[in-house]
C-alpha cells in the first residue's frame, strides 16, 4: 500500500541547494493536503551533519546515505540507491528538482521505477487522492496539466527551481535521522575528467532573480559590459537574444528564448530585444519585465510591464547612476 | 562504428500556439513541422564523427508518417539510413512508453553510440532520451556542447555556469545535446545530397516487427497523460514612461523600488 509523500534533496559542497527546501516546503503543503507524512531521501558525502534542518521545512523523517561515493550526483549511483530506498518505503508521490543533474535523475528513476514523471512543473495540487501537476510546454506558450492512471504509484514529479514557495525554515524542528541500509553500487561508467572555471563563477540563469539581456540593439560584445554592470548592482545576471548568440557576442549558455532557457526571475530588463515569438517564450513568466528599445513597435513593449523608448547607450549609463543612488540611500 | 540518432518532429519555433478542440492537445492545422532543433545539433555531431571515424549514421524515430520527412532531412544532411517505427497503437505513449518503443528498436539496431537532443522544444519534457539510456543499461553524458570518441569512450563538454564540465563514459553510450544554433550550425541538405536521400534505406516497423504488445505502449499503458491544456494568461502591456532621460531613469528606479520592491 502506497503511503507518504517523499522527496530527493540534491546535497552539494556541505549545503543543500535550495530547490531542496522549495520541494521540502511543497512537499509539506500536499503532505497535509493528502493526510500523509512527508519523508526525504538525502545522499551525498557529509549529508548527515544536516540532515534533521529538513525537519525546519516539515521533513518529518530523512533517510540518509552519506558516503564519500556520492560526493558528486552520478546516475549509476544515485539512481539504483534512491530507487532501492523508494521501493522499501512504497511513496504515493516523489518530488524531484528539474535542476541540471535534477533532470537527468529524474528520468533515470522513473524508468527504473516504471514510474509516471512529470517533469519541470510549476504547480501541485491534490484531486481525488492524488497528484495534479501543471508543467510548461512549448518553452510556456502553453501549459498542461498531468494527471496520473489510476493506482499508478508512486506519482513522480520534478519541480522547476524558483517557482514554488519556500518556507521560513521553523529551526527549532529537527527531522528524525535515519541511515537506509543499502549497497552502494561501485559504477564506474562515468567519469567527470576536469572542471574549468571561468571567472567570476556566473549564477544560473534559470535561477538568478535578477536578469540583465541584450539584443541585437546592444550592437557589439563590447557593449554588454554596461549590462554586466547593472546586473552586478542588482544582484543578478546577464542573458542574451538569440540573435545576440549568433553574433557571437556571447556563450550560447546565455540564451533565453525557446532553444535556450526558460527563466523566471523577479526581473527580467531587456535591453534592445526586439521581442521574437521564441524569445518571449522564454522569458514572459518573469514577475516584472523592463523593457529598453528604441523602436516603440517592438513587440517586446505588450509584454513589458515598464517600457522605456529610448536609445539604450542614452538610457542604461542614466538608469545605473540613479540605481546607485537609490542603493546608496536605502 | 555505428551510431544511431533518435529524432523527433516538432512544430516550429515560429508558432503560435492553439489549443485544439479536444482541449489538451494543440491545434495541428497550421502548423509548418520541423525536426527538433536539439535533435538537429546530435544529427549534425554524428556527422562530424562520421566523417572523422568512417562511422555509420542510423537515424531512429517514431511516430505517424509524417515523420518520414524528417529522416529524409537527416539522410539528405549524410545520414546514411532510416528506420521509423510508425504503429497506431503507439498513439497517446507517455515518455516511458516511447522510450520503451526506442529502447527496443535500438535492440535491433548494432550501435556503439546514440545521440539525440536533452529535450523536444514541444512537450518539453527532458525525459525520453534519458529514459532509454536507463531501459538500454547504458551510461548517459547530457548537455552536450562538444563530442569525441577515442579508445572506446566518448568524451563531452557541459557548461555549468561558470564552469565548462569535461566528461567521458564507456562505450556504448547515449549523449543528449545543449547547446545552441551558434554552437553547432548544422548543415543544409544540399540538392545532391537530397538526391542521393531518396536512394538510401529506409524502413518502417510496427510494434510486432519490434517483439512489443500494444499493452505495453500506447494511452492504455501510459503512467501520467496530459489532461487538459491552457494557454498563459495574456501578460498585459504596461506603461511607457514619459519624461526625458533623467526623469525616466529616476522614475524606472522608483517603479522598481517602490511598487516592484526589487531594487
Amino acid at each position: 500500500m502506497a503511503q507518504g509523500v517523499c522527496i530527493i534533496t540534491e546535497f552539494r559542497e556541505g549545503t543543500f541547494r535550495r530547490v531542496s527546501f522549495e520541494i521540502a516546503s511543497e512537499g509539506r503543503k500536499l503532505a497535509d493536503e493528502l493526510g500523509e507524512s512527508l519523508l526525504a531521501v538525502a545522499l551525498g558525502e557529509g549529508v548527515e551533519a544536516v540532515a534533521s534542518d529538513l525537519g525546519g521545512y516539515g521533513v518529518e523523517k530523512v533517510y540518509v546515505v552519506d558516503d564519500a561515493l556520492l560526493k558528486d550526483y552520478r546516475a549509476e549511483t544515485y539512481v539504483p540507491v534512491v530507487a532501492e530506498i523508494l521501493q522499501n518505503l512504497s511513496p504515493k508521490v516523489v518530488l524531484t528538482a528539474a535542476s541540471v543533474d535534477g533532470k537527468d535523475f529524474s528520468a533515470r528513476l522513473a524508468a527504473r521505477l516504471g514510474a509516471g514523471l512529470a517533469t519541470d512543473c510549476t504547480e501541485l495540487k491534490v484531486e481525488g487522492g492524488g497528484l495534479k501537476a501543471k508543467r510548461p510546454m512549448y518553452a510556456g506558450k502553453a501549459f498542461s496539466w498531468c494527471e496520473w492512471s489510476e493506482g499508478a504509484w508512486p506519482q513522480v514529479a520534478s519541480c522547476r527551481p524558483n517557482v514554488m514557495d519556500c518556507l521560513a525554515p521553523d529551526t527549532s524542528k529537527k527531522a528524525e535521522v535515519e541511515t537506509a541500509e543499502v549497497a552502494l553500487p561501485e559504477g564506474n561508467l562515468t567519469q567527470v575528467v576536469s572542471i574549468e572555471k571561468d571567472a567570476g563563477g556566473k549564477l544560473d540563469l534559470t535561477e538568478a532573480e535578477v536578469i540583465v539581456s541584450g539584443g541585437r540593439g546592444m550592437k557589439g560584445p563590447e557593449n554588454f559590459a554596461m549590462l554586466e554592470e547593472l546586473a552586478g548592482i542588482l544582484g543578478g545576471t546577464v542573458g542574451a537574444s538569440r540573435s545576440a548568440v549568433d553574433s557571437g557576442w556571447r556563450p550560447h549558455a546565455d540564451q533565453v528564448g525557446q532553444t535556450g532557457k526558460v527563466v523566471t526571475p523577479n526581473l527580467y530588463v531587456a535591453c534592445g530585444i526586439s521581442g521574437a515569438i521564441q524569445h518571449l517564450a522564454g522569458m514572459s513568466s518573469s514577475k516584472y519585465i523592463v523593457a529598453v528599445n528604441k523602436d516603440p513597435e517592438a513587440p517586446i513593449f505588450s509584454k513589458a510591464d515598464y517600457g522605456i523608448v529610448e536609445d539604450l547607450f542614452q538610457f542604461l549609463p542614466a538608469f545605473i547612476e540613479e540605481v546607485k543612488t537609490l542603493k546608496s540611500t536605502c | 562504428m555505428n551510431i544511431v540518432v533518435l529524432v523527433k518532429q516538432v512544430p516550429d519555433t515560429e508558432t503560435k500556439i492553439k489549443i485544439g478542440a479536444d482541449g489538451k492537445s494543440i491545434d495541428t492545422s497550421d502548423v509548418k513541422w520541423i525536426m527538433n532543433p536539439y535533435d538537429e545539433y546530435a544529427v549534425e555531431a554524428a556527422l562530424r564523427l562520421q566523417e572523422n571515424l568512417g562511422a555509420s549514421v542510423t537515424i531512429l524515430s517514431m511516430g505517424p508518417e509524417r515523420i518520414l520527412e524528417a529522416i529524409r532531412t537527416a539522410l539528405a544532411m549524410g545520414a546514411d539510413t532510416g528506420v521509423l517505427v510508425d504503429d497506431p497503437a503507439t498513439e497517446g505513449s507517455d515518455a516511458l512508453g516511447k522510450a520503451k518503443v526506442l529502447a527496443a528498436a535500438l535492440r535491433d539496431l548494432d550501435f556503439d553510440l546514440v545521440l539525440c537532443g536533452h529535450r523536444a522544444v514541444d512537450s518539453d519534457e527532458n525525459q525520453v532520451g534519458i529514459m532509454v539510456a536507463e531501459l538500454t543499461g547504458i551510461p548517459h553524458l547530457g548537455l552536450a556542447i562538444s563530442v569525441e570518441v577515442a579508445d572506446g569512450k566518448v568524451k563531452i563538454q557541459r557548461p555549468i555556469e561558470g564552469a565548462k564540465v569535461t566528461m567521458e563514459a564507456t562505450l556504448p553510450a547515449l549523449v543528449t545535446f545543449g547547446g545552441a544554433h551558434a554552437v553547432w550550425n548544422p548543415r543544409y541538405a544540399s540538392l545532391p545530397g537530397i538526391m542521393k536521400a531518396k536512394k538510401k534505406p529506409l524502413e518502417t516497423k510496427t510494434l510486432a516487427d519490434l517483439g512489443l504488445s500494444a499493452d505495453e505502449v500506447g494511452n492504455e499503458a501510459a503512467k501520467v497523460s496530459v489532461t487538459s491544456m491552457e494557454l498563459p494568461s495574456e501578460r498585459q502591456a504596461g506603461r511607457v514612461l514619459e519624461g526625458d532621460t533623467a526623469e525616466k531613469a529616476k522614475e524606472l528606479a522608483r517603479l522598481l523600488h517602490e511598487e516592484a520592491k526589487i531594487i
